[in-house]
């Protein structure tokens, strides 16, 4: 698997993810500057977490108008799957390329912790290295994850299977308890349509070692993998 | 009229923070009046900030050297050898002034000046910690800053990127006027390529890069050098503003432009701005430099000369690049790239002189050498404190139940959980943070290896108030614990000296006992002091805050596989205390916390045992002899017992008193030098003490019914303290 890493000013989880991709595909992956508008030909394109331009204006509004994201647009118009991680989340909702939108947090403040993540659906690309339910223990740090859509979105994102992930208690049950951040219908992470675009605030790239922090992030990376090589 | 032109008087040489004496000095070495331009760089100079004058003769006792030292005190930060190649970088410094005006910004800055004095040096900040102390929870102000001060600290290290993985705070009432902000950050450079601050090569270029320069901030280094009074909230203004944004995209450019072969010499703006980073450079360098300040970028219009010298805008450093257009062509791109001002603002000189031009015209010129030469230096008078009465366990009540008064204990602002506040900062950013926020000392893998880095930062300030030089001991002794705690080898120290205001006699007993105290620690346990800050004045309306010596500790482990944590492991293993439980109650958190009474000497610090007692169980940790280990400090027993449920699920504890002791000394008293370690098999640790000549005691055994028992007849539940554990600072920080 080829992939590439989108890297804005402010942009500081890049090197954690270029980290998980080289574990699971062994293949380093292109690091593209913001400015730059020529995306290389890979198999993945990731929009890693971090305060991309501050995120002075709104996080994620300032990135989804840079140079690199037209030529990003266009890629995910072609079905060259894009992946986008909290400040990527929050990028990929701003440019809509994913329905819904990231607010402040419902207690409002950053958030640093190991949450509940259920994995709503082993069928996509993304998620093929998990099975359909099964919860996980990966980190969010966050201060705008707070996922919000109106009614008829949200049921119609259920409807068509886009909810990746959900926000679970500790016992794997979805309540207010399990929600870190407020977000609708515990939602953590959505996929557009075609399930070529996914978006989600966890961190599974800081999950991949059992020396530091648990390995439950890998199947992500390795389902990737096995999925786009 | 311009400010240069203003006549000197006496009242502008004092509201400069300038004693007749040092004034004096100024005359005569210029020749002349000073302008107020070079009065201002005088002033700034001089300041207890920049020119440490009430302190500098004690800090020089300090033990600074080992053969793993690459760079002690006098740089921007500390450099040590971590094997393979490689340096840890660090240094701890105060923003306690700004944070208590305006507690977002003040600590916010704090976090961004510190980042900068570690990779000022070419170093990848890999952790930020921080070490706070606030007024009592009563105070009206308290909440508000505890909120402002823990946000600012998030608000920074979380946009820029590095993890923020352990700290301490403490609250009593002797900050309510004066709170503490102090931030540690650790970096990792290859130890072949360290970069300082010393200038060379007169005619060389001196490159402005970062961020414009603001009216921000000016005087800051004056402000944080004088007492506080009800007129210092109007000192809001020279809090500066920081940019983390801003300080992410400088600290990337710098990296990139230290891989280059273009820098002969860095150093950040700091306090007192682009004033102490060009004198020091040149000063250092033994050269003069040359600065148009017409050419500084400035955020403002018609900025006076004054205001550009003094300005503390964030986010800027100062760098003598290699001579010719290539290295300025290579240099000028990268922070192109990164979109960052670079702007070349003079050059150094062979005259030794500062001399500072606005165009053509020149608006200041001072002989470089002499000022830092007649930089004040002073042997403040002091007085001992005097010796407090040693108490004897007997005579402090025992509470109703021991299980009573640690779940008061657990529960109470000094002892409960950090969760509310490490949860706001980024801790796993990185991904290498292998001991998170609540162990005793976080580790921190070093990036590519099995190596990690273990850092902490301690003081307890009521010990040094009692006795300054025991307590400036057992701040070191209680970093150097943690680190052992985890199974790293203690390597070196920051410090942060925060004390009152040094004219005073007995304020400046507090301080020389505490130095006595931390030099005797450094050399018995080998640990040495690589760079540190002073902060005085910590006073408000003539009251002091307690004396609150700072350590910054590091350390070393081979493989972070074999790590120690302070959580239970499994049921039914064997609880033993390493070291003597003799229950020393003075000074305890108990007496303070469930008697009401801070009184008596603290417990003494034996450092030959520490050493002995730490180096076995390092040993042991190494050897994979233990299943968890916590060291015993604020609590005692009873508290280190608590945390080691605490961090298990499920799991409890059975123990038992020592029988020669009333058994709420046994349980709260705080001994030093002690470890509690958890084994499946006891007797190997017992024969290895007995080899050792170590003291260990099998006091009980882990449990799997999830109750903490002290005494027969006296056990809690865990899920109860945990309750208390994790409940006072959320629902303090709700309330209002």
């Amino acid at each position: 698997m080829k992939s590439a890493i989108i890297v804005f000013p402010g942009t500081n989880r890049e090197r954690d993810m270029a980290v998980a991709l080289q574990q699971a595909s062994g293949k380093a992956p292109h690091m593209v500057w913001h400015r730059d508008t020529d995306i290389p030909d890979v198999d993945l394109i990731v929009v890693p977490g971090g305060f991309s331009y501050g995120d002075y204006l709104r996080a994620g509004a300032i990135a989804a108008h840079s140079p690199v994201l037209r030529s990003l647009k266009e890629k995910a118009d072609k079905g060259i799957p894009v992946m986008g991680v909290c400040n990527g989340f929050q990028v990929l909702t701003e440019t809509g390329l994913l329905p819904g939108v990231l607010m402040r947090n419902a207690g409002l403040k950053f958030i640093c912790r190991n949450v509940g993540l259920k994995v709503e659906t082993s069928q996509s690309l993304f998620t093929g290295g998990y099975e359909d339910g099964q919860v996980l223990s990966i980190p969010v740090a966050h201060h705008d994850g707070n996922y919000f859509a109106d009614e008829k979105t949200l049921d119609e994102i259920e409807q068509n299977g886009q909810v990746a992930f959900r926000y679970v208690d500790e016992n794997g049950a979805m309540n207010a308890a399990g929600n870190p951040n407020g977000s609708a219908r515990n939602i953590a992470g959505v996929f557009n349509k075609e399930k070529t675009v996914l978006g989600f605030m966890p961190h599974p790239e800081n999950a991949i070692d059992s020396a530091v922090g648990g390995t439950d992030g890998r199947g992500l990376f390795d389902g990737l993998v096995r999925a786009l090589s | 009229m311009s400010i240069a032109n203003v006549a000197i008087t006496p009242e502008i040489v004092a509201e400069h923070g300038l004693s007749e004496d040092e004034y004096a000095s100024i005359l005569k070495i210029l020749g002349r009046e000073p302008n107020m331009t070079e009065l201002g760089v005088f002033s700034a100079m001089y300041s207890e900030h920049c020119s440490y004058k009430s302190s500098k003769k004690w800090l020089k006792t300090l033990p600074t050297e080992a053969p793993h030292v690459i760079q002690g005190p006098g740089e921007n930060a500390g450099v040590i050898d971590i094997g393979d190649g490689e340096a840890a970088v660090f240094k701890i410094e105060s923003h306690n002034h700004p944070s208590f005006i305006e507690p977002y910004q003040g600590a916010a800055t704090g976090v961004g000046g510190i980042l900068r004095d570690v990779f000022t040096m070419g170093a990848r900040p890999i952790a930020n910690l921080n070490a706070l102390r606030f007024g009592s929870p009563d105070n009206a102000k308290t909440r508000h800053l505890v909120g402002g001060v823990v946000a600012g600290i998030g608000g920074y290290g979380n946009c820029i990127g590095v993890p923020t993985v352990a700290g301490e705070v403490n609250f009593h009432p002797a900050y309510n006027g004066n709170i503490l902000v102090n931030a540690m950050t650790v970096g990792l450079a290859p130890a072949d390529r360290i970069f300082y601050s010393a200038a060379a090569g007169a005619g060389n270029p001196v490159i402005y890069v970062g961020a414009k320069t603001g009216r921000d901030g000016i005087h800051g280094a004056t402000m944080s050098s004088a007492e506080f009074n009800e007129d210092s909230e109007e000192k809001r203004p020279t809090v500066q503003v920081g940019d983390p944004f801003t300080e992410k995209l400088l600290l990337e450019a710098c990296l990139e432009l230290m891989a280059t072969d273009t820098i002969i010499a860095i150093q950040d703006m700091g306090a007192a701005g682009l004033t102490s980073s060009s004198v020091e450079m040149a000063g250092k360098g033994g050269l003069g430099i040359e600065l148009d300040l017409a050419k500084v970028p400035a955020r403002e219009e018609n900025m006076t000369p004054y205001e550009l010298m003094l300005s503390e805008s964030q986010e800027r450093m100062l760098i003598i690049l290699k001579p010719g257009p290539e290295a300025e062509a290579e240099a000028r791109a990268i922070f192109d790239k990164w979109e960052l001002d670079f702007a070349v603002i003079g050059h150094l000189t062979t005259t030794g002189n500062l001399v500072l031009k606005m165009g053509e015209e020149t608006v200041g010129d001072i002989p470089i050498a002499p000022m830092v030469a007649e930089s004040p230096e002073y042997d403040r008078p002091w007085q001992p404190t005097p010796a407090a009465p040693v108490l004897d366990p007997a005579s402090v009540p025992a509470p109703a139940s021991l299980t009573g008064a640690l779940k008061d204990l657990i529960g109470s602002p000094d002892l409960c959980s950090r969760r509310w506040i490490w949860e706001q900062y980024d801790h796993l950013i990185m991904g290498d943070t292998a001991i998170r926020p609540g162990g005793d000392a976080a580790l921190v893998r070093v990036r590519d290896s099995k190596k990690g880095l273990a850092m902490c930062v301690d003081c307890t300030p009521r010990y040094v108030k009692a006795a300054p030089e025991t307590g400036g001991a057992q701040a070191v002794a209680e970093t150097w614990r943690n680190i052992t705690a985890t199974g790293a080898k203690p390597l070196a120290i920051t410090n942060n000296m925060n004390f009152g205001n040094p004219t005073k006699p007995e304020i400046m007993g507090q301080f020389v006992g505490s130095i006595n105290g931390m030099k005797a620690a450094c050399l018995a346990l080998d640990y040495p002091v690589v760079s540190g800050n002073v902060s005085l004045y910590n006073e408000t309306e003539g009251k002091a805050i307690l004396p609150t010596p700072v350590i910054g500790g590091v350390g070393v482990i081979a493989d972070i596989g074999k790590r120690a944590t302070v959580a239970f492991k499994a049921a039914d293993e064997a609880i033993v205390v390493i070291g003597e439980t003799k229950g020393w109650l003075g000074q305890s958190i108990y007496l303070r916390e469930i008697q009401g009474h801070e009184e008596g000497a603290p417990p003494p610090v034996d450092l030959a045992l520490e050493k002995k007692n730490g180096d076995f169980v390092r040993g042991l940790i190494e050897g994979g002899k233990v299943t968890a280990c916590h060291d015993v400090s604020d609590g005692g027993l009873a508290i280190a017992l608590a945390e080691m449920a605490l961090g298990a699920k499920g799991l409890g504890a059975a123990v038992e008193p020592a029988a020669d002791l009333p058994a709420h000394a046994w349980a709260f008293g705080e001994d030093q030098a002690r470890y509690v370690v958890t084994a499946k098999d006891a007797d190997a640790v017992l024969n290895a003490a007995a080899a050792a000549g170590v003291s260990a005691t099998v006091i009980g055994r882990t449990t799997a019914d999830g109750e903490l028992k002290l005494a027969t007849g006296d056990s809690i539940s865990v899920s109860v303290l945990r309750s208390e554990f994790e409940a006072w600072l959320p629902d303090y920080m709700a309330a209002s």
